[in-house]
Protein backbone atom coordinates (compact mmCIF):
# COMPACT_ATOMS: atom_id res chain seq x y z
CA UNK A 1 0.00 0.00 0.00
CA UNK A 2 3.41 2.24 0.36
CA UNK A 3 2.46 2.74 -3.57
CA UNK A 4 -0.59 5.11 -3.06
CA UNK A 5 0.86 6.66 0.02
CA UNK A 6 4.01 7.86 -1.65
CA UNK A 7 1.89 9.16 -4.67
CA UNK A 8 0.01 10.70 -2.14
CA UNK A 9 3.22 12.15 -0.13
CA UNK A 10 4.59 13.08 -3.48
CA UNK A 11 1.92 15.57 -4.71
CA UNK A 12 1.74 16.86 -1.20
CA UNK A 13 5.32 17.84 -1.12
CA UNK A 14 5.16 19.17 -4.52
CA UNK A 15 2.48 21.40 -3.85
CA UNK A 16 4.17 22.86 -0.37
CA UNK A 17 7.20 23.35 -2.16
CA UNK A 18 5.28 25.38 -5.38
CA UNK A 19 3.26 27.23 -2.87
CA UNK A 20 6.43 28.69 -1.19
CA UNK A 21 8.21 29.20 -4.18
CA UNK A 22 4.98 30.54 -5.42
CA UNK A 23 4.42 33.02 -2.22
CA UNK A 24 8.08 34.58 -2.96
CA UNK A 25 6.91 34.99 -6.77
CA UNK A 26 3.42 37.24 -5.42
CA UNK A 27 5.96 39.22 -2.82
CA UNK A 28 8.96 40.01 -5.01
CA UNK A 29 7.68 42.64 -6.76
CA UNK A 30 7.34 44.74 -3.07
CA UNK A 31 11.38 44.41 -2.72
CA UNK A 32 13.92 42.12 -4.11
CA UNK A 33 16.89 41.14 -2.12
CA UNK A 34 19.42 42.54 -4.56
CA UNK A 35 20.68 45.79 -5.37
CA UNK A 36 20.58 47.57 -8.43
CA UNK A 37 24.60 48.26 -8.95
CA UNK A 38 25.03 51.75 -10.49
CA UNK A 39 21.91 53.06 -9.37
CA UNK A 40 22.56 53.46 -5.82
CA UNK A 41 26.39 54.33 -5.69
CA UNK A 42 25.31 57.36 -3.44
CA UNK A 43 22.73 55.96 -0.95
CA UNK A 44 24.22 52.53 -0.77
CA UNK A 45 25.28 51.01 3.23
CA UNK A 46 27.73 48.19 2.78
CA UNK A 47 27.57 45.45 5.12
CA UNK A 48 30.08 44.67 7.80
CA UNK A 49 30.79 41.27 6.50
CA UNK A 50 31.11 42.44 2.93
CA UNK A 51 35.02 41.62 1.53
CA UNK A 52 35.93 43.99 -1.16
CA UNK A 53 39.37 43.85 -0.20
CA UNK A 54 42.45 44.11 2.54
CA UNK A 55 43.27 47.20 3.83
CA UNK A 56 45.91 48.45 6.75
CA UNK A 57 44.18 51.11 8.47
CA UNK A 58 46.59 54.36 9.69
CA UNK A 59 45.92 56.15 12.50
CA UNK A 60 46.23 59.98 12.57
CA UNK A 61 49.98 59.84 13.18
CA UNK A 62 50.77 58.10 10.06
CA UNK A 63 51.16 54.82 12.32
CA UNK A 64 50.16 51.39 11.94
CA UNK A 65 50.06 47.82 13.72
CA UNK A 66 52.11 45.59 11.35
CA UNK A 67 54.77 44.37 13.54
CA UNK A 68 56.17 42.67 10.28
CA UNK A 69 55.24 38.89 11.52
CA UNK A 70 54.80 38.03 8.35
CA UNK A 71 52.48 35.37 9.56
CA UNK A 72 49.76 36.88 6.88
CA UNK A 73 51.97 36.04 4.17
CA UNK A 74 52.41 32.25 5.54
CA UNK A 75 48.80 31.97 5.93
CA UNK A 76 47.41 33.34 2.44
CA UNK A 77 46.78 30.03 0.63
CA UNK A 78 47.99 31.91 -3.10
CA UNK A 79 50.75 33.76 -2.08
CA UNK A 80 48.87 37.24 -2.85
CA UNK A 81 50.95 38.99 0.38
CA UNK A 82 54.33 39.36 0.66
CA UNK A 83 56.15 41.33 3.26
CA UNK A 84 59.58 43.15 2.37
CA UNK A 85 60.75 43.85 6.07
CA UNK A 86 64.28 44.88 7.32
CA UNK A 87 65.62 45.25 10.81
CA UNK A 88 66.63 48.51 12.79
CA UNK A 89 67.27 50.22 16.04
CA UNK A 90 63.96 50.82 17.89
CA UNK A 91 64.07 54.22 19.52
CA UNK A 92 62.83 53.61 22.51
CA UNK A 93 64.37 50.62 24.04
CA UNK A 94 67.86 50.91 21.39
CA UNK A 95 67.27 47.47 20.79
CA UNK A 96 67.20 45.51 17.54
CA UNK A 97 63.73 45.02 16.21
CA UNK A 98 62.10 43.93 12.49
CA UNK A 99 59.74 46.19 10.87
CA UNK A 100 58.21 46.50 7.56
CA UNK A 101 59.17 48.03 4.58
CA UNK A 102 56.59 47.44 2.63
CA UNK A 103 53.14 45.26 2.39
CA UNK A 104 52.68 44.10 -0.73
CA UNK A 105 49.03 42.65 -1.24
CA UNK A 106 47.81 41.90 -4.93
CA UNK A 107 44.47 41.95 -5.18
CA UNK A 108 44.13 40.40 -8.54
CA UNK A 109 45.47 37.01 -6.89
CA UNK A 110 43.27 37.47 -3.87
CA UNK A 111 40.78 35.04 -3.15
CA UNK A 112 39.12 36.90 -0.11
CA UNK A 113 39.17 33.63 2.06
CA UNK A 114 40.07 36.11 4.79
CA UNK A 115 42.94 33.64 6.29
CA UNK A 116 45.49 36.61 6.31
CA UNK A 117 42.98 38.90 8.45
CA UNK A 118 42.49 35.90 10.54
CA UNK A 119 46.15 35.00 11.13
CA UNK A 120 47.12 38.71 12.58
CA UNK A 121 48.08 38.63 15.52
CA UNK A 122 47.92 42.59 15.82
CA UNK A 123 44.40 43.39 13.84
CA UNK A 124 46.81 45.34 11.62
CA UNK A 125 44.64 44.02 8.02
CA UNK A 126 40.77 44.79 7.74
CA UNK A 127 38.50 44.06 4.93
CA UNK A 128 37.80 47.33 3.41
CA UNK A 129 34.14 47.74 2.11
CA UNK A 130 34.88 49.22 -1.54
CA UNK A 131 33.54 47.28 -4.37
CA UNK A 132 34.69 48.83 -7.24
CA UNK A 133 37.94 47.31 -7.86
CA UNK A 134 38.17 46.93 -11.86
CA UNK A 135 40.98 48.53 -13.68
CA UNK A 136 42.13 49.20 -17.10
CA UNK A 137 45.71 48.19 -16.13
CA UNK A 138 46.66 44.99 -13.62
CA UNK A 139 49.39 46.06 -12.51
CA UNK A 140 47.01 48.86 -10.32
CA UNK A 141 46.13 45.79 -8.79
CA UNK A 142 49.18 45.57 -7.16
CA UNK A 143 48.74 47.30 -3.62
CA UNK A 144 51.36 48.78 -0.92
CA UNK A 145 49.10 49.00 2.29
CA UNK A 146 51.40 50.50 4.33
CA UNK A 147 51.70 54.23 3.67
CA UNK A 148 54.94 55.64 2.59
CA UNK A 149 57.07 57.11 6.08
CA UNK A 150 54.52 55.33 8.33
CA UNK A 151 55.73 53.73 11.31
CA UNK A 152 54.34 51.08 13.53
CA UNK A 153 52.55 52.40 16.26
CA UNK A 154 54.73 52.16 19.46
CA UNK A 155 53.37 49.21 22.36
CA UNK A 156 51.91 47.07 19.99
CA UNK A 157 54.58 44.08 20.27
CA UNK A 158 53.44 43.80 23.77
CA UNK B 1 -14.39 42.97 -37.87
CA UNK B 2 -13.87 40.77 -40.74
CA UNK B 3 -10.52 39.46 -40.65
CA UNK B 4 -9.72 36.85 -43.28
CA UNK B 5 -7.60 33.98 -40.60
CA UNK B 6 -7.28 31.37 -43.09
CA UNK B 7 -4.14 32.27 -44.10
CA UNK B 8 -2.82 29.26 -46.41
CA UNK B 9 -6.18 29.76 -48.29
CA UNK B 10 -5.47 33.99 -48.74
CA UNK B 11 -1.89 33.91 -49.32
CA UNK B 12 -2.53 30.98 -52.20
CA UNK B 13 -5.62 33.10 -53.64
CA UNK B 14 -3.30 36.12 -54.06
CA UNK B 15 -0.70 34.46 -55.21
CA UNK B 16 -2.74 32.51 -57.87
CA UNK B 17 -3.77 35.87 -58.85
CA UNK B 18 -0.08 36.78 -60.23
CA UNK B 19 1.55 33.00 -61.51
CA UNK B 20 0.27 29.59 -62.04
CA UNK B 21 -1.40 26.98 -60.23
CA UNK B 22 1.77 24.54 -59.37
CA UNK B 23 3.90 27.65 -58.80
CA UNK B 24 1.57 29.56 -56.77
CA UNK B 25 0.70 26.40 -53.90
CA UNK B 26 5.01 26.30 -53.15
CA UNK B 27 5.25 29.94 -53.36
CA UNK B 28 2.41 29.80 -50.50
CA UNK B 29 3.52 27.46 -48.58
CA UNK B 30 7.43 29.15 -48.81
CA UNK B 31 5.34 32.55 -47.60
CA UNK B 32 3.69 30.88 -45.03
CA UNK B 33 7.01 29.07 -43.64
CA UNK B 34 8.65 32.11 -43.36
CA UNK B 35 6.18 34.24 -41.28
CA UNK B 36 5.79 31.11 -39.40
CA UNK B 37 9.61 31.11 -39.14
CA UNK B 38 9.92 34.69 -38.18
CA UNK B 39 6.98 35.31 -35.77
CA UNK B 40 8.57 32.21 -33.54
CA UNK B 41 11.99 33.18 -33.36
CA UNK B 42 10.83 36.68 -32.32
CA UNK B 43 8.27 34.56 -29.85
CA UNK B 44 11.02 32.29 -28.95
CA UNK B 45 13.42 35.11 -28.14
CA UNK B 46 10.34 36.48 -25.81
CA UNK B 47 10.00 33.54 -23.87
CA UNK B 48 13.64 33.50 -22.83
CA UNK B 49 12.94 36.46 -21.73
CA UNK B 50 10.11 35.83 -20.02
CA UNK B 51 12.01 32.91 -17.91
CA UNK B 52 14.57 35.37 -16.84
CA UNK B 53 12.54 37.36 -15.56
CA UNK B 54 10.04 34.80 -13.71
CA UNK B 55 13.45 32.96 -12.53
CA UNK B 56 14.21 35.90 -11.15
CA UNK B 57 10.64 36.98 -9.11
CA UNK B 58 11.01 33.54 -7.97
CA UNK B 59 14.22 34.36 -7.00
CA UNK B 60 13.44 37.43 -5.22
CA UNK B 61 15.85 39.25 -7.62
CA UNK B 62 15.09 42.07 -10.75
CA UNK B 63 15.91 40.30 -13.39
CA UNK B 64 17.28 41.84 -16.92
CA UNK B 65 16.09 45.30 -16.98
CA UNK B 66 18.72 47.26 -18.90
CA UNK B 67 18.48 47.12 -22.71
CA UNK B 68 15.65 48.92 -23.79
CA UNK B 69 12.36 49.99 -21.36
CA UNK B 70 12.25 47.01 -18.83
CA UNK B 71 14.78 45.01 -20.35
CA UNK B 72 12.66 44.61 -23.11
CA UNK B 73 15.40 44.03 -25.75
CA UNK B 74 17.82 41.70 -23.62
CA UNK B 75 17.31 38.79 -25.48
CA UNK B 76 17.58 40.60 -29.13
CA UNK B 77 20.75 41.84 -27.57
CA UNK B 78 21.72 38.21 -26.67
CA UNK B 79 20.63 37.10 -30.36
CA UNK B 80 22.87 39.54 -31.79
CA UNK B 81 25.92 38.68 -29.96
CA UNK B 82 25.64 34.89 -30.67
CA UNK B 83 25.13 36.08 -34.20
CA UNK B 84 28.56 37.56 -34.67
CA UNK B 85 30.10 35.16 -32.10
CA UNK B 86 32.75 32.41 -33.63
CA UNK B 87 31.61 29.04 -34.24
CA UNK B 88 33.75 27.12 -32.90
CA UNK B 89 34.60 23.62 -33.35
CA UNK B 90 36.46 20.42 -32.57
CA UNK B 91 39.09 18.83 -34.59
CA UNK B 92 38.14 15.11 -33.43
CA UNK B 93 34.11 15.97 -34.18
CA UNK B 94 32.15 14.23 -37.15
CA UNK B 95 31.46 17.72 -39.14
CA UNK B 96 28.48 16.53 -41.24
CA UNK B 97 26.86 15.45 -37.88
CA UNK B 98 28.19 17.72 -35.62
CA UNK B 99 26.90 20.73 -37.93
CA UNK B 100 23.61 18.73 -38.82
CA UNK B 101 22.20 18.16 -34.99
CA UNK B 102 21.35 22.02 -34.71
CA UNK B 103 19.37 21.74 -37.64
CA UNK B 104 17.52 18.71 -36.77
CA UNK B 105 16.70 20.18 -33.37
CA UNK B 106 15.07 23.21 -34.94
CA UNK B 107 13.77 21.87 -37.47
CA UNK B 108 11.58 19.66 -35.64
CA UNK B 109 10.55 21.86 -33.18
CA UNK B 110 9.37 24.13 -35.83
CA UNK B 111 7.16 21.57 -37.82
CA UNK B 112 5.44 20.96 -35.06
CA UNK B 113 4.02 24.63 -34.75
CA UNK B 114 2.35 24.66 -38.62
CA UNK B 115 -0.54 22.57 -37.50
CA UNK B 116 -1.34 24.42 -34.06
CA UNK B 117 -5.39 26.19 -34.72
CA UNK B 118 -4.36 29.74 -32.83
CA UNK B 119 -7.87 30.34 -33.47
CA UNK B 120 -10.49 29.16 -35.94
CA UNK B 121 -8.71 29.15 -39.44
CA UNK B 122 -5.80 30.17 -38.45
CA UNK B 123 -3.60 27.24 -39.27
CA UNK B 124 -1.17 26.69 -41.31
CA UNK B 125 -1.52 23.02 -41.83
CA UNK B 126 -4.99 21.27 -40.32
CA UNK B 127 -3.75 17.44 -41.20
CA UNK B 128 -6.11 14.51 -40.30
CA UNK B 129 -3.52 12.91 -38.09
CA UNK B 130 -3.04 15.88 -36.10
CA UNK B 131 -1.68 14.77 -32.38
CA UNK B 132 -0.37 11.75 -34.11
CA UNK B 133 1.78 14.43 -36.41
CA UNK B 134 2.88 15.96 -33.00
CA UNK B 135 3.69 12.91 -31.09
CA UNK B 136 5.87 11.83 -33.73
CA UNK B 137 7.49 15.31 -34.48
CA UNK B 138 8.31 16.14 -31.01
CA UNK B 139 10.45 12.90 -30.79
CA UNK B 140 12.41 13.84 -34.16
CA UNK B 141 14.25 16.53 -32.07
CA UNK B 142 15.90 14.06 -29.80
CA UNK B 143 17.89 12.92 -32.68
CA UNK B 144 19.71 16.11 -33.44
CA UNK B 145 20.22 15.95 -29.32
CA UNK B 146 21.78 12.04 -29.93
CA UNK B 147 23.74 13.65 -32.91
CA UNK B 148 25.09 16.42 -31.25
CA UNK B 149 26.40 14.30 -28.07
CA UNK B 150 27.94 11.51 -30.09
CA UNK B 151 29.57 13.80 -32.92
CA UNK B 152 30.76 16.06 -30.81
CA UNK B 153 33.52 13.64 -29.43
CA UNK B 154 32.93 14.87 -26.00
CA UNK B 155 32.10 12.28 -22.75
CA UNK B 156 30.07 15.01 -21.09
CA UNK B 157 28.57 15.66 -24.38
CA UNK B 158 27.91 11.94 -24.72
CA UNK B 159 26.48 11.17 -21.32
CA UNK B 160 24.35 14.08 -21.99
CA UNK B 161 22.52 12.62 -25.25
CA UNK B 162 22.48 9.49 -23.98
CA UNK B 163 20.28 10.34 -21.13
CA UNK B 164 18.32 12.34 -23.23
CA UNK B 165 17.88 9.17 -25.24
CA UNK B 166 16.80 7.43 -22.14
CA UNK B 167 14.33 10.23 -20.98
CA UNK B 168 12.52 10.89 -24.13
CA UNK B 169 12.08 7.64 -25.19
CA UNK B 170 10.80 7.07 -21.61
CA UNK B 171 8.52 9.98 -21.49
CA UNK B 172 7.24 9.55 -25.12
CA UNK B 173 5.64 7.39 -24.00
CA UNK B 174 3.28 9.19 -21.19
CA UNK B 175 2.96 12.07 -23.30
CA UNK B 176 1.36 9.57 -25.99
CA UNK B 177 -1.00 8.09 -23.54
CA UNK B 178 -2.30 11.08 -21.84
CA UNK B 179 -3.20 12.45 -25.18
CA UNK B 180 -4.52 9.17 -25.82
CA UNK B 181 -6.66 9.40 -22.93
CA UNK B 182 -8.15 13.10 -24.34
CA UNK B 183 -8.82 11.25 -27.89
CA UNK B 184 -11.07 8.27 -26.49
CA UNK B 185 -13.86 11.36 -25.78
CA UNK B 186 -13.22 13.48 -29.37
CA UNK B 187 -12.54 10.03 -31.13
CA UNK B 188 -10.63 11.74 -33.58
CA UNK B 189 -6.67 13.07 -34.24
CA UNK B 190 -7.32 16.26 -36.17
CA UNK B 191 -7.00 19.00 -34.20
CA UNK B 192 -9.55 21.11 -35.82
CA UNK B 193 -12.30 18.51 -34.59
CA UNK B 194 -10.87 18.29 -31.47
CA UNK B 195 -11.47 21.97 -30.92
CA UNK B 196 -15.09 21.61 -32.53
CA UNK B 197 -15.89 18.74 -29.49
CA UNK B 198 -15.04 21.02 -26.85
CA UNK B 199 -17.36 23.61 -27.72
CA UNK B 200 -19.57 21.62 -25.50
CA UNK B 201 -17.35 22.38 -22.72
CA UNK B 202 -13.05 22.03 -22.63
CA UNK B 203 -11.77 18.43 -22.30
CA UNK B 204 -10.66 18.60 -18.72
CA UNK B 205 -14.29 19.60 -17.83
CA UNK B 206 -15.78 16.76 -19.88
CA UNK B 207 -13.55 14.01 -18.54
CA UNK B 208 -13.33 15.01 -15.40
CA UNK B 209 -11.47 13.12 -12.94
CA UNK B 210 -9.49 11.22 -15.40
CA UNK B 211 -8.82 13.64 -17.64
CA UNK B 212 -7.07 16.00 -14.88
CA UNK B 213 -5.13 12.89 -13.83
CA UNK B 214 -4.44 12.85 -17.27
CA UNK B 215 -3.77 16.44 -17.78
CA UNK B 216 -0.82 15.54 -14.63
CA UNK B 217 0.82 13.26 -16.29
CA UNK B 218 0.55 15.20 -19.41
CA UNK B 219 2.42 18.18 -17.79
CA UNK B 220 4.84 15.98 -15.97
CA UNK B 221 5.97 14.01 -18.96
CA UNK B 222 6.11 17.22 -21.20
CA UNK B 223 8.50 19.09 -18.97
CA UNK B 224 10.75 15.98 -19.17
CA UNK B 225 10.55 15.89 -22.82
CA UNK B 226 12.06 19.42 -23.11
CA UNK B 227 14.44 18.36 -20.58
CA UNK B 228 13.93 21.20 -18.82
CA UNK B 229 14.34 21.51 -14.84
CA UNK B 230 13.55 19.23 -12.58
CA UNK B 231 14.01 16.44 -15.44
CA UNK B 232 17.55 18.42 -16.81
CA UNK B 233 20.28 15.57 -16.37
CA UNK B 234 21.06 16.18 -20.08
CA UNK B 235 22.56 19.19 -19.26
CA UNK B 236 23.18 18.90 -15.84
CA UNK B 237 25.49 21.62 -15.15
CA UNK B 238 26.83 20.52 -12.18
CA UNK B 239 27.85 16.90 -13.63
CA UNK B 240 28.30 17.65 -17.32
CA UNK B 241 29.20 21.27 -18.19
CA UNK B 242 26.27 21.77 -20.80
CA UNK B 243 25.55 18.03 -21.73
CA UNK B 244 24.87 17.72 -25.15
CA UNK B 245 25.63 21.20 -26.91
CA UNK B 246 29.17 21.82 -24.32
CA UNK B 247 30.78 21.84 -27.75
CA UNK B 248 28.87 24.47 -29.45
CA UNK B 249 29.24 27.92 -29.72
CA UNK B 250 27.64 30.94 -31.06
CA UNK B 251 24.82 30.43 -33.72
CA UNK B 252 24.73 26.59 -33.66
CA UNK B 253 24.04 26.92 -29.79
CA UNK B 254 21.65 29.33 -29.98
CA UNK B 255 19.48 26.52 -32.43
CA UNK B 256 19.25 24.38 -29.21
CA UNK B 257 18.70 26.80 -26.71
CA UNK B 258 15.86 28.19 -28.88
CA UNK B 259 14.61 25.16 -29.65
CA UNK B 260 14.44 24.20 -25.46
CA UNK B 261 12.16 27.60 -25.13
CA UNK B 262 10.23 26.53 -28.47
CA UNK B 263 9.63 23.25 -27.28
CA UNK B 264 8.15 24.48 -24.12
CA UNK B 265 5.94 26.83 -25.86
CA UNK B 266 4.78 23.17 -27.90
CA UNK B 267 4.02 21.72 -25.14
CA UNK B 268 2.09 24.14 -23.58
CA UNK B 269 0.28 24.39 -26.84
CA UNK B 270 -0.77 21.13 -27.30
CA UNK B 271 -2.26 20.87 -23.49
CA UNK B 272 -4.36 23.90 -24.10
CA UNK B 273 -5.62 22.33 -27.45
CA UNK B 274 -6.26 18.90 -26.10
CA UNK B 275 -7.18 19.99 -22.34
CA UNK B 276 -8.27 23.77 -22.74
CA UNK B 277 -10.27 24.26 -25.36
CA UNK B 278 -7.61 26.03 -27.49
CA UNK B 279 -8.69 28.91 -28.85
CA UNK B 280 -12.69 29.24 -27.55
CA UNK B 281 -13.20 31.41 -24.76
CA UNK B 282 -14.19 30.40 -21.90
CA UNK B 283 -18.22 30.33 -21.86
CA UNK B 284 -17.87 31.54 -25.20
CA UNK B 285 -17.68 35.80 -24.41
CA UNK B 286 -16.37 36.36 -27.52
CA UNK B 287 -17.68 33.54 -29.64
CA UNK B 288 -18.65 36.29 -32.44
CA UNK B 289 -14.97 37.44 -32.59
CA UNK B 290 -13.42 34.49 -33.98
CA UNK B 291 -9.92 36.40 -34.22
CA UNK B 292 -9.36 37.20 -30.48
CA UNK B 293 -8.75 33.21 -30.40
CA UNK B 294 -5.55 34.56 -30.96
CA UNK B 295 -5.57 36.15 -27.84
CA UNK B 296 -7.32 33.01 -25.70
CA UNK B 297 -4.98 30.51 -27.06
CA UNK B 298 -1.66 32.73 -26.48
CA UNK B 299 -2.78 33.54 -23.02
CA UNK B 300 -3.96 30.22 -22.20
CA UNK B 301 -0.80 28.77 -23.52
CA UNK B 302 1.30 31.49 -21.50
CA UNK B 303 -0.28 30.32 -18.29
CA UNK B 304 0.84 26.63 -18.76
CA UNK B 305 4.33 28.20 -19.83
CA UNK B 306 4.47 29.61 -16.33
CA UNK B 307 3.04 26.60 -14.51
CA UNK B 308 6.48 25.01 -16.46
CA UNK B 309 8.63 27.81 -14.92
CA UNK B 310 7.46 27.42 -11.58
CA UNK B 311 8.64 23.82 -11.72
CA UNK B 312 11.67 24.51 -12.39
CA UNK B 313 12.71 27.05 -10.29
CA UNK B 314 10.53 25.19 -7.37
CA UNK B 315 12.14 21.86 -7.94
CA UNK B 316 15.49 20.01 -7.23
CA UNK B 317 16.50 17.70 -10.23
CA UNK B 318 16.31 13.98 -10.42
CA UNK B 319 18.73 11.44 -10.69
CA UNK B 320 18.84 8.98 -13.27
CA UNK B 321 17.15 5.96 -11.58
CA UNK B 322 14.68 8.30 -9.62
CA UNK B 323 13.92 9.56 -13.36
CA UNK B 324 12.91 6.08 -14.69
CA UNK B 325 11.19 4.52 -11.54
CA UNK B 326 8.96 7.91 -11.50
CA UNK B 327 8.06 7.04 -15.31
CA UNK B 328 7.97 3.49 -15.38
CA UNK B 329 6.58 2.59 -12.16
CA UNK B 330 4.17 5.47 -11.62
CA UNK B 331 3.27 7.25 -14.77
CA UNK B 332 2.91 4.43 -17.01
CA UNK B 333 0.77 2.44 -15.27
CA UNK B 334 -1.49 5.29 -13.59
CA UNK B 335 -1.37 6.10 -17.55
CA UNK B 336 -2.61 2.84 -18.36
CA UNK B 337 -5.45 2.43 -15.75
CA UNK B 338 -6.59 6.28 -16.49
CA UNK B 339 -7.24 5.09 -20.48
CA UNK B 340 -9.31 2.26 -19.25
CA UNK B 341 -11.30 4.32 -16.39
CA UNK B 342 -11.73 7.04 -19.52
CA UNK B 343 -12.83 4.39 -21.91
CA UNK B 344 -15.60 3.24 -19.60
CA UNK B 345 -16.89 7.17 -18.76
CA UNK B 346 -17.28 7.45 -22.23
CA UNK B 347 -18.78 4.45 -22.72
CA UNK B 348 -21.47 4.79 -19.98
CA UNK B 349 -21.86 8.25 -21.25
CA UNK B 350 -20.79 10.08 -18.06
CA UNK B 351 -19.03 12.91 -19.66
CA UNK B 352 -20.09 16.39 -19.01
CA UNK B 353 -21.30 17.66 -21.45
CA UNK B 354 -22.72 21.47 -21.80
S1 LIG C 1 42.14 37.12 1.81
FE1 LIG C 1 43.05 35.10 1.51
S2 LIG C 1 43.80 35.18 -0.59
FE2 LIG C 1 43.44 37.27 -0.01
S3 LIG C 1 45.37 37.99 0.75
FE3 LIG C 1 44.23 37.24 2.53
S4 LIG C 1 44.86 35.12 2.77
FE4 LIG C 1 45.52 35.76 0.72
S1 LIG D 1 49.73 42.41 8.71
FE1 LIG D 1 49.56 41.33 10.67
S2 LIG D 1 50.16 39.24 10.20
FE2 LIG D 1 50.82 40.47 8.45
S3 LIG D 1 52.95 41.00 8.95
FE3 LIG D 1 51.69 42.66 9.72
S4 LIG D 1 51.27 42.13 11.84
FE4 LIG D 1 52.03 40.27 10.87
Amino acid sequence: MSYFSDIYKGIKTLLTGMSVTGKYFLTSRKGAITQQYPDNRDTLKMFERFRGEVVMPHDENNEHQCTGCQKCELACPNGSIEIIWDRGIDEATGKKKKFIDRHIYHLGLCTMCGLCIEACPTDAIVWAQNYENSTYDRTQLTKVLNRPGSKVKAGIED
Amino acid sequence: MNISLNITETIQEWLMSMMPEGVASIAAMVTVALIYLIIFAVAGLYLVLLERRVAAWFQLRIGPNRVGPLGLLQTMADALKLVSKELTGTIKADKFLYNLAPYFVIVSSLMALAVFPFTKEFQAFDINIGIFFLIAISSIGVIGILLGGWSSNNKFALIGAMRSGVQTISYELSVGLSLLTMIVITGSLQLSEIVEVQKQGWLILQGHVPAIIAFMVYMIAGTAETNRAPFDMVEAESELGAGFHTEYSGMKFAYFFLAEFINMFIIAAIATTVFFGAWLSPFGITESLPWLGVFWFLGKTLILVFLMMWFRWTFPRLRVDQLLTLEWKYLLPINLINILIMAIIVWLNLTIKF
